[in-house]
C-alpha cells in the first residue's frame, strides 16, 4: 500500500473512531510537559501529533513512544484543544496489531515469578493493550 | 442504603484484603452491597477506539446486570472501564445497537456508577462517617495516591477535580489521619508497563514514593490493585525511610474498629446474607 493512502486511512480512521483529529494541535507541547513517560520515549507526544500532521506514517509505525504511552490520560486533562492524545496513542497501537505486526506480547513473554506477583487486572490489561 | 456491587477479578485474587476490608466496613456502616451474580472480568482497559467493540461486551454486560440499581465497584480500572462504558453507551447510539443486540439485552446507558469512596461521600457523608469511627488514626501521616483512572477523563469520571482532588484527603480526614499532601498524589504510576517497560515504572514510581517522603508521608493510600503492585515493587527503595500503601479501605476497617477475623467472619456472613436476599 502506498504511504499516501495510508495516511490517509489512519488519520481518517482516527477521526471517525476516537473523534480526534490531529490538525487541530496547535503545537503547543503542554502534552510533552506533562507526560510522565517522556524519558522512555523516541518521540516527544507533541511530535508524534505533528507526524500525523505531515503523513509521516511509517516514521510512526516504528516509533517506540506508542508503546510506551501508558493511557494516564494527562496530556488529555492538560490539553487547551481539548485534544485526546491517549486516543491518537492507541489508533497506531491498533493499526500496528490490527494490520502489521500481530500480537506484541503475551503469556509466554513473563516469568513465573511475575506470573505468581502481578494482580489480575495488569495481566488483562497488559494482553488487551499489546495483543489483537 | 443498597447497592449492587461488582468485585472484579483481582478482588478475588491479589486484592482480596481490599474486598475483605471493605465489605465488613460496609457492614458496619449499614451500606448493603449486593454482589453481582455470574459477573465477569470488566475488561480492565476501556477502548479508545469505538469499533473495539468486542472490549464493551463484558462492562455492557456488567451495567445492564445491575437492573438500574446503583453499581458499585472498588477497583479503580473496574470502576473507570464502566464508568466510560455507560458513558460511551449514552452518547454513541450505533455502538449501543450492535453491542446490545449482540448480547441480547436492553440497555440505554441508566443507573448510577459509582466507586465505593464516592457512596462514602456521597451518599453516607463523611461527617457522618468521621461519627461512625472508633479508633481515630490519630497521629498517622497517610497522603492519598490517586493515579490516573478514578479522575480522568474528568468531564466523563466525575470523580473528583482532575488537578486538585480532595476526596481522599477528606476520607482520610474522617478516620482522623494526619493528612499529608504530596504533589505527585495525580501522576501516573507507570501501570501495566511494569509488566512489559520495567524502567519506565522504577523511574514514575520513585517520583511519586521521594515526593510523599519529602511531603512527610509514613504511608499513601490507593484504591488501585495494580498501582499497589507497582508502588511496592518497581522502586529501588534500599536505605530510604519507609513509605507504607494501603487500600484505602484497610485504614477504614482499622479506624472503625474492625479486627481482621471479624471482618472475615462479617464478609462471610454478608455474602451469604446477600445469596439468601437476591434468590
Ligand atoms: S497539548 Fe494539545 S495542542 Fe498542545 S501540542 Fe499537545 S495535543 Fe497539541
Ligand atoms: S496518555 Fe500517554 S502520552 Fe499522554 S501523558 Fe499519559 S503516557 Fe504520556
Ligand atoms: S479492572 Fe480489574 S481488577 Fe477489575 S475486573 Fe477488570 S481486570 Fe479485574
Amino acid at each position: 500500500m502506498s504511504a499516501a493512502a495510508n495516511k490517509t486511512r489512519l488519520v481518517e480512521e482516527m477521526k471517525a473512531q476516537s473523534g480526534q483529529d490531529p490538525s487541530q494541535c496547535f503545537q503547543c507541547a503542554k502534552c510533552s510537559a506533562a507526560c510522565p513517560v517522556t524519558a522512555a520515549m523516541d518521540l516527544l507526544p507533541h511530535q508524534v501529533i505533528r507526524y500525523l500532521q505531515m503523513g509521516m506514517e511509517e516514521e510512526l509505525l516504528k516509533s517506540k513512544t506508542p508503546w510506551i504511552c501508558a493511557s494516564c490520560f494527562t496530556c488529555a486533562a492538560r490539553c487547551p484543544r481539548d485534544l485526546d492524545l491517549a486516543r491518537m496513542m492507541e489508533g497506531i497501537r491498533l493499526s500496528m496489531l490490527r494490520c502489521r505486526e500481530g500480537n506484541k506480547f503475551g503469556p509466554a513473554d513473563l516469568t513465573p515469578e511475575q506470573l505468581e506477583k502481578l494482580p489480575q487486572q495488569a495481566l488483562v490489561s497488559g494482553f488487551r493493550k499489546y495483543n489483537k | 442504603m443498597r447497592y449492587r456491587y461488582f468485585p472484579g477479578c483481582t478482588l478475588k485474587g491479589q486484592a482480596k484484603n481490599m474486598e475483605n476490608t471493605t465489605l465488613a466496613a460496609a457492614t458496619a456502616l449499614g451500606i448493603e452491597l449486593v454482589e453481582l451474580e455470574e459477573w465477569q472480568c470488566c475488561g480492565a482497559v476501556f477502548p479508545l477506539y469505538e469499533d473495539e467493540l468486542i472490549s464493551l461486551l463484558s462492562p455492557v454486560r456488567t451495567l445492564a446486570a445491575a437492573e438500574g440499581e446503583p453499581l458499585v465497584s472498588l477497583c479503580a480500572a473496574c470502576h473507570h472501564v464502566l464508568k466510560r462504558a455507560q458513558e460511551l453507551m449514552q452518547r454513541n447510539e450505533d455502538a449501543r445497537h450492535k453491542v446490545t443486540e449482540f448480547l441480547e439485552i436492553d440497555y440505554k446507558g441508566e443507573g448510577r456508577v459509582l466507586h465505593f469512596l464516592e457512596v462514602l461521600r456521597d451518599d453516607l457523608g463523611f461527617d457522618k462517617l468521621a461519627e461512625m469511627i472508633k479508633k481515630p488514626l490519630e497521629g498517622r501521616k497517610a497522603a492519598a495516591y490517586y493515579g490516573c483512572l478514578l479522575l480522568r477523563p474528568s468531564k466523563v469520571m466525575q470523580f473528583d477535580d482532575p488537578e486538585n482532588p480532595t476526596i481522599m484527603e477528606d476520607f482520610l480526614q474522617a478516620l482522623g489521619a494526619e493528612v499529608v499532601k504530596s504533589p505527585y498524589r495525580t501522576e501516573c504510576c507507570g501501570a501495566y508497563l511494569s509488566v512489559t517497560e520495567e524502567g519506565v515504572a522504577a523511574d514514575t514510581v520513585a517520583r511519586i514514593l521521594d515526593s510523599a517522603r519529602k511531603a512527610g508521608a509514613e504511608m499513601l493510600i490507593t484504591a488501585c490493585p495494580l498501582c499497589r503492585y507497582n508502588l511496592e515493587n518497581c522502586a529501588a527503595e534500599d536505605g530510604k525511610e519507609p513509605v507504607k500503601v494501603y487500600y484505602f479501605s484497610e485504614l477504614l476497617a482499622e479506624a472503625m474498629g474492625l479486627q481482621f477475623d471479624d471482618l472475615m467472619a462479617k464478609a462471610i456472613e454478608r455474602r451469604r446474607s446477600s445469596d439468601v436476599g437476591s434468590s
